[in-house]
């Protein structure tokens, strides 16, 4: 019986063999499972176990000039509900239903939907919050949340903007400074088994939020109220669509105020400011929507008309092809080729000097300067002047000028030019090249961000923007504030003078296309003081009613500004002769 | 040196230590693996480990029992415990009770246990019996087909509810002949087709679906076991749930009962799945570990085997060792996704009480065997 024993051993031997050889197959599955694939697969199985919540970051403030919020954040709740955790379905619903209130149904569809997690409903005030909090209802969480607050409703709306349901910026500041402002986001990592429910004692992984940074910006309340005041005042008096007024700090761009009325309340912005035409879809709506979120300083271009000029008189002395004291005459036209171009004087201004052509904003002269600068002169001015580009303005949505391609501009499109028409560009744009001229020759950024403080105070950066410096010379420069002061003292600017003060300025009233329409826009562009420029304000008047020259119903309306807001200001002022 | 007159015989401590170990430490994995879904479902963290713990400890001291018995009178029951077999499995097939849709279990009021496992005992010992009776001529063809006639009508029962089980019926039977033979060639040419075909079993499987000699559902099995991410909706969620759990473990593991897969993720951790949430605990140092232990085992039957006083001692440990072999290389070659997925359980860790009594009832075997080998000298 035992006599194959030693073939059996030898079998049995090769069989052990051949079982570790598997096990040893085996394990080295394993081993390519537990470490080459191990990254993989427990990143995959963490994905399963996670349960990631989002602590929302504080958005940071948006300051003025003086420290005053003008934009802040309020405590909300948001309501949800877990569906594995909840006891008495109906008791919530009905709770709940109630104190929102919300419309039964909509509440139970929510409730009862098999989700881990479902929002019933956010931004809910902190009391109602509190409230439900109060009940104390299996499975109903209320978390705190952050809201953004606009305490002055809706001054400067079209340049703060607003936020959306996640507290990220919209439009206007808000969008612009995101990144700064919106802080990052905290989590909250939590195991789950596989139904859902958080597993208790173990490792909890939480990252803090870092809360957005504060952002001061240039704009002064003060100034803007006042300026908002005289934009609603003219707004109404004149029957005008829109008023936008923008004061400016030359030296450095800052913008301590731009106002575009009507303006719309910031804690309510989905509200139109106006009846919307009564029928209309919600995609028409969207587009009013959009239409009174824009702003027109930025976002739209415009002919400037005879403030323009400010522009072709620095071209004209800065090449020398012009002095203050050459003298033009004015038949109350001028042909240029083919074209007679009018005079806005019918019977024409007669023998005039530069200077004097300047006060009484005489075309033909402006048309002669750019004749005698040509073509090629004057696209240099244009471009060297910053007039192509962007100012690079710190909103979004900035219009780029529209403007001849200087190789197809002839003598024609140059005399229109000269004096403001043809051609567009941005209310912003053009104030910052006057500014620019009128400053000493520095290009400036016009910007409303100044400074950026880490909340708590950890760290102040402060934002500096470019400047170009010699777009003219300080002579011209000089000059062209020599110009203008004689323009507002004893030219068609005389309305925008302010008693005890050195007021420089130009008017302009572009007529709006298609001309026939006979719409027009009235404009003032004014510094102060005019000898040494420390603020400067451009008012644009949309379709006025009535009496529509710049220098009778723009220009007044600075004069006024200016009279509250140089003093505020620390301007001193001088008596005028 | 013993200068007794009767000679001293031997008895492997090792191999019961390493039972012992074993049980032990599947108790301990049990109830690391059910206490989350125990204390949901019954609100007893340690339910199935005191089940458990209770069966082992009785089939602990059957398997002493059994071990002091003369493994030659096991012979006598063998016909009729072979009869048995057949009985209980047309039993359960017609009154069994079903569980997941597949009729396993037999029984009356809270007992219950699953006849296929005392259908492996019953087979190791008829086969050893018959083999031993044949002596020489086991190498002729004829008595391989009565070792085939006697296995595969039993193995085919079993299988048709329970596939896995049915080819360890054939497995055993299988390890068993290859020992008693002579000849070598065979059996290797059967163990490399095997591989073959698993290594082309998407494009065969496909042909046999094809032609009509495959079910949608075993197609769909083999498409689970080659891509199981892209199935985890159609099947592929369990072994999925169970790399994740392996790959999760790293080297050394997150530590024992701080698997997180368990919590509900993998269906039945305390079961089938168990190895899986030994690598994620334990890391791959626990698993190579308890592989290591199981090689140790197959070490003490080879040599438990080798100096067996009789063929038909070698035969029955031999059975035993291809047992619990198959079932623990099937068992971690499903929980890597080495093969495709099938019901096995790894011997003395996972959970299930039947499975647990009849391998002590083997192992008693296997030490009785060893007690009969003479220490010389």
């Amino acid at each position: 019986m035992n006599s194959n024993q030693t073939r059996h051993r030898r079998k049995t031997a090769i069989l052990c063999l051949l079982l570790c050889l598997c096990m040893a197959g085996l394990a080295g599955r394993l081993v390519f499972l537990m470490l080459y694939r191990s990254e993989y697969y427990s990143g995959r199985a963490e994905d399963l176990h996670q349960r990631e919540r989002t602590i929302k970051a504080a958005r940071g403030r948006i300051l003025d000039r003086n420290g005053e919020v003008i934009a802040a954040n309020r405590t909300v709740c948001t309501i949800s509900v877990i569906y594995n955790q909840v006891t008495d379905r109906e008791q919530v619903i009905r709770t709940l239903s109630e104190m929102l209130p919300m419309d039964e149904e909509k509440v139970r569809e929510k409730v009862e939907k098999r989700s881990s997690r479902e929002i019933i409903r956010s931004n809910v005030s902190k009391e109602t919050g509190d409230a439900i909090r109060a009940c104390h209802l299996d499975g109903v969480k209320v978390d705190e949340d952050y809201k953004r607050w606009y305490p002055h409703g809706s001054l400067a709306s079209k340049v703060l903007g607003f936020t959306g349901g996640d507290n990220q910026g919209i439009v206007g500041l808000e969008v612009m400074y995101e990144e700064i402002l919106g802080g990052i986001s905290g989590r909250i990592l939590t195991m789950t088994d596989a139904a859902g429910i958080e597993i208790t004692n173990t490792f909890e992984d939480r990252v803090e939020p870092v809360p957005g940074a504060d952002l001061t910006v240039s704009l002064d309340v003060n100034i803007q109220r006042y300026a908002e005041q005289a934009a609603y005042e003219t707004m109404e008096r004149k029957g005008a669509n829109r008023v936008s007024i923008i004061v400016m700090d030359p030296r450095n761009g800052e913008i301590l105020a731009m106002v575009n009325v009507p303006e719309f309340d910031l804690n309510d912005p989905f509200t139109l400011n106006t009846e919307a035409p009564s029928g209309s879809t919600a995609k028409e709506k969207q587009e009013l929507l959009n239409q009174m979120w824009r702003n027109p300083s930025i976002n739209d271009t415009y002919e400037p008309g005879s403030t323009f000029k400010i522009i072709t008189a620095a071209a004209g002395l800065e090449a020398g092809v012009v002095t203050l004291e050459d003298t033009f005459s004015c038949p109350g036209f001028r042909i240029v080729e083919d074209r007679k171009i009018r005079c806005h004087k019918v019977g024409g201004h007669g023998s005039e000097t530069f200077l004097q052509g300047a006060m009484n904003s005489c075309n033909p002269v402006f048309i002669d300067v750019g004749q005698r600068l040509g073509v090629e002169n004057y696209y240099h001015y244009f471009e060297q002047f910053g007039l192509k580009e962007k100012t690079g303005i710190d909103l979004p949505g900035e219009a780029a000028t529209i403007m001849h391609r200087k190789e197809d501009m002839g003598l024609v499109e140059l005399a229109t030019v000269s004096f403001g028409q043809s051609f567009q560009v941005t209310p912003i744009q053009l104030i910052t090249t006057a500014a620019s001229i009128v400053n000493g020759g520095d290009r400036v950024t016009p910007h409303f961000g100044v400074r950026v403080t880490g909340a708590d105070g950890t760290y102040v950066h402060d934002l500096s923007w470019p400047v170009k410096q010699g777009i003219v010379s300080a002579e011209t420069s000089e000059k062209m504030r020599y110009i203008l002061e004689q323009v507002v003292a004893d030219g068609s600017g005389k309305k925008g003078a302010v008693a005890g003060y050195r007021v420089g300025g130009k008017t302009a009233t572009s007529e709006k296309l298609p001309r026939s329409l006979k719409k027009y826009i009235s404009s003032f562009i004014g510094f102060a003081p005019a000898n040494d420029p420390q603020v400067i304000a451009l008012i644009t008047i949309d379709e006025p009613q009535g009496v529509y020259y710049g220098g009778t119903i723009a220009a007044p309306v600075i004069a006024n500004l200016y009279q509250n807001i140089l003093p505020y200001l620390g301007i001193e002022g001088e008596p005028l002769e | 040196m013993a200068k007794k007159h009767r000679p001293k015989h031997f008895y492997d401590y090792s191999l019961l230590f390493c039972v012992i170990f074993l049980t032990a430490f599947g108790l301990v994995m049990i109830y690391s693996a059910s206490s989350y879904t125990a204390q949901l479902r019954y609100g007893d963290a340690s339910y199935f480990m005191m089940r458990q713990l209770k069966i082992a400890a009785g089939g602990l001291i059957l398997a002493v029992v059994v071990s002091k018995i003369d493994y030659h009178h096991y012979a006598k029951f063998a016909v009729f415990s072979y009869i048995l077999s057949y009985i209980l499995m047309i039993a359960v097939s017609l009154v069994g009770r079903r569980v997941n849709g597949k009729r396993r279990w037999l029984g009356v009021g809270s007992l219950s246990f699953q006849p296929t496992e005392f259908v492996k005992i019953a087979l190791i010992v008829l086969l050893a019996v018959v083999i031993t009776a044949m002596g020489r001529k086991i190498n002729s063809w004829r008595c391989v087909g009565v070792i085939a006639a006697l296995t595969l009508p039993i193995a085919a029962i079993v299988a048709a509810n329970n596939l896995s089980s049915g080819i360890i019926i054939v497995g055993i039977a299988f390890v068993m002949l290859f020992v008693a033979c002579r000849k070598t060639a065979p059996f290797f040419a059967c163990a490399l087709a095997a591989v073959g075909v698993t290594v082309i079993a998407g494009p065969l499987a496909t042909f046999l679906e094809k032609i009509n000699l495959l079910h949608g559902y075993q197609l769909n099995r083999i498409y689970v076991w080659q891509n199981p991410e892209a199935y985890s909706q159609e099947g592929g969620y369990q072994v999925l749930q169970g790399l994740y759990a392996i790959g999760s473990g790293g080297l050394f593991g997150k530590g024992l009962g701080e698997s997180i897969q368990k919590m509900g993720f993998v269906p039945e951790a305390q079961n089938d799945m168990i190895f899986s949430i030994i690598c994620e605990e334990l890391g791959l140092f626990g698993a190579v570990s308890v592989i290591l232990i199981f090689l140790f085992m197959i070490y003490r039957f080879m040599l438990i085997a080798s100096n067996a006083p009789d063929l038909y001692g070698a035969m029955l440990v031999v059975g035993v060792m291809g047992h619990i072999a198959i079932q623990v290389i099937l068992n971690i070659a499903v929980v890597t996704n080495t093969i495709p997925n099938t019901g096995i359980t790894l011997p003395f860790i996972s959970y299930g009480g039947t499975s647990v009594l009849f391998l002590m009832i083997e192992m008693g075997m296997v030490l009785s065997v060893s007690n009969k080998i003479k220490l010389e000298k």
